[in-house]
Parts: C-alpha cells; structure tokens; sequence
C-alpha cells in the first residue's frame, strides 16, 4: 500500500524534476564544468620556480652551479645580477621567488672545508617558497658533490631515488578528481533536496499533500531517494570526464565507489531535507545549509589533509560525513582498496545516512 | 450533542498563537449531507478553524470528531475521509491534469480500476478530456479551481473541505462551480465552504458567522435575514460583523 503510494510519488519527483527548467541542466552541466575547469586551474604543482643569482665569485664552479640550476626540471634562471640591492629588488617585482647568493672567494674557502652559499625565497606564497628553496639547494648540493669527486675530495655515494606509489608522477590533478566529485555531491545532493521541499511550502503543494493519508516516511523517501540516482549520475559524469579528459581510471572497483555515493547521497540529501523541514523560505534554508557546506568543505580534508589540522579540529572532523567519503574515493580511485578494507568508512557513512534520514522523517510535520 | 447524523461536531475548539487567539472556544455541529457555509470576515479565523478539522493544525484546547474520528488523536484517519481544497490554488504544475489526478488518487489508496473510472467520470463530467494531457500551469484559472474540485473529491470523501473556493473567478465561472457543489451535495457529500461572497451564503443550508475568533450567528439564511430584520444576506453579515475589533 505505502509501496504503491512511495512509487507514485518518486514518479511525481522525477516528472517535475524533469520538467523543471533548471535542474536536468545543473546535474548535467554543474559537473562538466567543475571537472573540466577546476584541476586545470585549482592546482598546487610548483611547476616553474625563479632564481636570481648573486654571484660574487665569478668562478668555473659558481658559473657551473648557475648552468645546473638553469638545467633543473623546475628551476628557471631569471636573471644573474652583481648586487644583493638589485636581486632584492627583482623578488620584490616578482620576478624570481627564489634567491641565491654566492660569496666571494667561494671556491677557495670550499677547499679550506668552510663555505657557504645563502639560499633566501619569498614566503609569501608559502608552498612555492618551500619547495622552490629546496630544489635549489639541492641542485647547488648535487653540483657541489659532483665538484668534490671530480678533484678527489670525496668518495662517490650510492644514489638515492624515491618512487611515489599511487600516484607515481606526484600529479595533483590524480589527487583533485575524486575529491571534487565529493565536493559536487555536497552542493548538488545537499542543497537541491532543500530547495525542492521549501519550493513545495512556496507554492502551497506540500498543504495538498499534509491533507492527504500519505504517511510521513514515505513522503520523505520520496524526497530523498531521487537524489541516489542524482548522485550515481554526478558521479558517473565525474569519472567519465576523469577518464576522457584526464586519463585518470579508478583503480578500485567502480561498484565500491558507487555505493558509497548511494550513502554519501543520502546523507546529504538527508541534512538538506531536515533542514528544509525547518525553513519556511528558500532563502532561510539557502543560509542554513551553506552554514553546513562550508564547514563540510574546510574540514572534510579536500583541501587541507586533515593530519596536519590541531588535534581539536581532528576530532571535530569525525562527525563531518564528507571526510570518509573522501577517503574512500581516494583510496579506492588511487589505491585500488577493496571494498573489506574500508569497511569501517561504509559504516559511518551508512549509520550517517539513516540517522539523518529518521530526523528528516522525524522532523517533517504534517500537523502545525 | 453528538448525534450519528453530525458528521461535524466541535466543542469549544481554540487555537493560539503565542498570546493571539485565533479561534476563541467555538462549537457547532454540521449534519450529513449538508452545505455549511462558514462566513466571516479577513482575519476572523475561518481558515484556523478549517485548518484544524482537517487535520493540519492542532488545537490548542477543545474536542471535537469530523467523519466519525477525534481530531486530536484521530487526524491521519480523518485525512481518509476528508478531501480539501485551499484558498491557495496547490496542484502540481508541472505534471498534467491526468498525472495530479492519478497522483491523488492514488495515495487515497484507489486500485488503478478504481482510478480509470473515477478519471473517466471526472473527464466527462467537466468535460475537460482535451485537456488530459495539458499541464496543470498551462490551463485558464476557472478550470484550475474544478479540477481542484474535482481531485478533491475524487475519492468520494464523507466532507469536503472548500476554502474561498470561487475567489478570483467571474460570476458565470462561480456559478458553474456551485453547481458542482450542489451536485456532490445531492450524492450525499457534505459540503464545508467559506466564503466571502454574500450571494454564495444563499446557496448553503446553514451558514455560521465568526467574528474575532468567535461563531457570533448560526443558522439558516432564512432564519438569520429574519432575527436580524435584515432583506438580504449581505446586510445580516454587515450587522454581525460591525462587532469586529479585530484588525486584519
């Protein structure tokens, strides 16, 4: 009875989901921009770092340093100057991030045993200064060892290499995809539920429905269980523009990651229909659920890892739901986990899922 | 008091909100079969009242039974009984006319016989068949209120619920429109109406007029011209409701 009744209205949902002029067009499109766009441009790669060199020796080494550093993969050589004054000035104009100096006499205090070359970078974007500054010295490390065992100071050394497993050329991009495919879901199964339940107290619908003997759950699910199908199609759209665009195929079963879309929907779907059950405008529940998408944004470890956050924000960071969604997209599109692993995740998540979707059923009142 | 002939019985039923009081202790009981008309001015409570015979607002203080189920405990069986249309005009745009009517009918719990022959009748009876497959949104405003009508009643319900059902249409429209009224009337429907239009009061076999909250007068329209010395409807209201201190 309640199973006709449930059919009925999920027919209802899609027909006007369907039929809306909006929303076939912000499931389709919203995703296709937001993967084609956002790696591209949301990116940490530290791709081209400049140097500018003060060279006070003017010797075969200095100049050799100079010539590895203008070889190094990231590294560029913007320019070569006399004075400290001057190269200062350049990472003031923004033209070199990074600044080398080498003393005079380097290379015949370097065989007395106590030289030194100062290696200063621009901190105020911090990620390029670090890195660039690292890179730096460890070309001027790499040219001076070389240096050292051609004139017989220094033994040869075995070499270091370091592979990068999963994510085997350290591309940022393998890691951005399947955490924005979480970011999608956040705002289109989050505020699309909202939206669709307040729109229905706009117009007046909802009173139609409170009227009749349909009951309170069922009513809900109707509400919420369109938005798994929303969900698998953001979803499906995501890693189709993963694979086309980007080359970028999930290593992990394709089935894994849709069910914990299926429980990420839902819990979000869930949050947004609980909320609407509260807000009386669309505007009202628009403001309460950014509330809630922003902190599920900044603290669900997309963009910052959540092991380098205080302890007090880890802790708070177990009852963002988005968080094990992240880390099971990431370990099953990077790492291939099987699905047993992440047992732990897919529990958290499914016990989010009924919670929010008893409250939502618990909160709508058919009754004033 | 409560005789098996009320379908309607209410005692001392009150609403309020906050320190407002909305519906102020009235009681009155509507007999099967009947048209009541419940008449009052904007802001007088009619809707409130309304609001909670059918089961979307709970009272405050009060008892009372509509189709035989207690309004505080029984509401969800009340629904069952019941059919409603609101002042405001709540059927889905963007599904067709056929669509919002199997939508209805289907949650009243009507097996897909008993909607296809329901439909069949509701189509004919309007005459509105061209029309099946028109969305809601698309079709003029004197045909949204019938359809309205009609879903509302479509699954024969024991009291239909109309609130300021004509407001908005031409004389013509209304008057087609009572007919329909007068037609679920003849089958045995009761009909529960507010209205603001004076000549409507005429048509219904009692009507009741609430003042701030309270019922002041209550009976026939006969009845009522005659206490308040009064030719017509519309003077028997301007007498009953010049009482009102209540602003809208």
């Amino acid at each position: 009875m309640q199973l006709r009744i449930l059919r009925a209205l999920l027919r209802k949902e899609v027909r006007l989901m369907m039929r809306n002029p909006l929303i076939p067009k912000i499931i389709l499109v919203m995703p296709l921009m937001v993967m084609l766009v956002i790696p591209l441009v949301a990116n940490l790669d530290v791709k081209q770092v400049n140097v500018c060199v003060v060279d006070n020796d003017h010797t075969q080494l200095s100049h050799r340093i100079i010539a590895d550093i203008e070889a190094a993969q990231c590294l560029k050589i913007a320019m070569v100057c006399d004075t400290y004054t001057e190269a200062m000035k350049s990472i003031e104009e923004g033209k070199a991030d990074v600044l080398l100096t080498i003393p005079p006499d380097y290379v015949r205090n370097l065989t007395a045993g106590n030289a030194q070359v100062s290696i200063e970078a621009n901190g105020v974007n911090a990620t390029k200064g670090m890195l660039g500054s690292r890179y730096v010295a460890q070309s001027v490390i790499g040219t001076l060892s070389q240096w050292q065992i051609e004139n017989g100071l220094l033994q040869p050394q075995p070499d270091m290499s370091v592979i990068y497993r999963f994510n085997p050329t350290l591309n940022f991009r393998n890691y951005m995809i399947p955490a924005l495919m979480v970011l999608l879901l956040i705002i289109i199964c989050g505020f699309l539920p909202a939206l669709n339940l307040v729109s229905e107290k706009e117009t007046g619908t909802i009173e139609a429905m409170n009227v009749t003997p349909v009951s309170r759950l069922t009513f809900v699910l109707s509400k919420l269980i369109p938005f798994w199908i929303v969900g698998l199609m953001v979803v499906t759209v995501g890693m189709l523009v993963g694979w086309l665009v980007y080359g970028l195929i999930p290593s992990g079963s394709i089935m894994a990651i849709y069910l914990a879309t299926i429980l990420f929907s839902l819990v979000m779907s869930g949050l947004g229909v609980t909320v609407a059950n509260s807000s009386s405008t669309m505007l009202q529940s628009v403001f309460v659920m950014f509330a809630f998408i922003i902190i599920f944004q900044l603290m669900n470890g997309l963009f910052t890892p959540i092991r380098s956050m205080p302890e007090w924000a880890q802790c708070i960071t177990y009852v963002i739901p988005p968080r094990y969604y992240i880390e099971i997209m990431r370990s099953v599109y990077l790492k291939g986990t099987p699905l047993a692993e992440l047992w732990q995740q897919y529990t958290i998540l499914f016990g989010f899922a009924v919670t929010l979707s008893v409250i939502a059923a618990l909160t709508y009142k058919k009754q004033a | 008091m409560k005789t098996p002939d009320n379908v309607i019985s209410v005692r001392n039923l009150t609403k309020q909100f906050g320190s407002f009081t909305a519906v102020d202790h009235i009681s009155f009981d509507v007999r099967h079969g009947e048209i009541f008309g419940f008449l009052g001015a904007n802001g007088a409570g009619k809707t409130t009242a309304m609001r909670m015979l059918c089961g979307l607002s709970i009272p405050t203080s009060g008892d009372g039974q509509v189709a035989g189920c207690d309004i505080l405990t029984q509401a969800e069986d009340i629904k069952r009984r019941i059919g409603y249309m609101s002042q405001k005009f709540s059927l889905y745009g963007l599904l067709t006319v056929e669509e919002n009517l199997r939508l209805f009918s289907t949650i009243y719990g009507m097996s897909d016989r008993q909607i296809r022959e329901a439909s069949a009748r509701l189509f004919t009876d309007l005459s509105m068949e061209n029309m099946r497959r028109t969305l809601v949104k698309d079709i003029p405003v004197g045909w949204k209120q019938k359809l309205a009508f009609a879903i509302a009643t479509i699954h024969s319900p024991e009291v239909v619920f109309l609130d300021e059902p004509t407001g908005g249409v031409d004389p013509v429209t209304r008057r087609k429109f009572w007919e329909l009224i007068y037609k679920a009337a003849s089958g045995g429907m009761t009909i529960f109406v507010t209205t603001h239009y004076l000549d409507e009061a005429e048509y219904c076999n009692r009507i009741s007029i609430m003042v701030d909250g309270r019922i002041s007068a209550l009976d026939t329209p006969d009845a009522l011209k005659k206490k308040y010395h009064a030719t017509t409807m519309d003077e028997v209201f301007r007498i009953v409701a010049k009482e009102a201190t209540r602003e809208e």
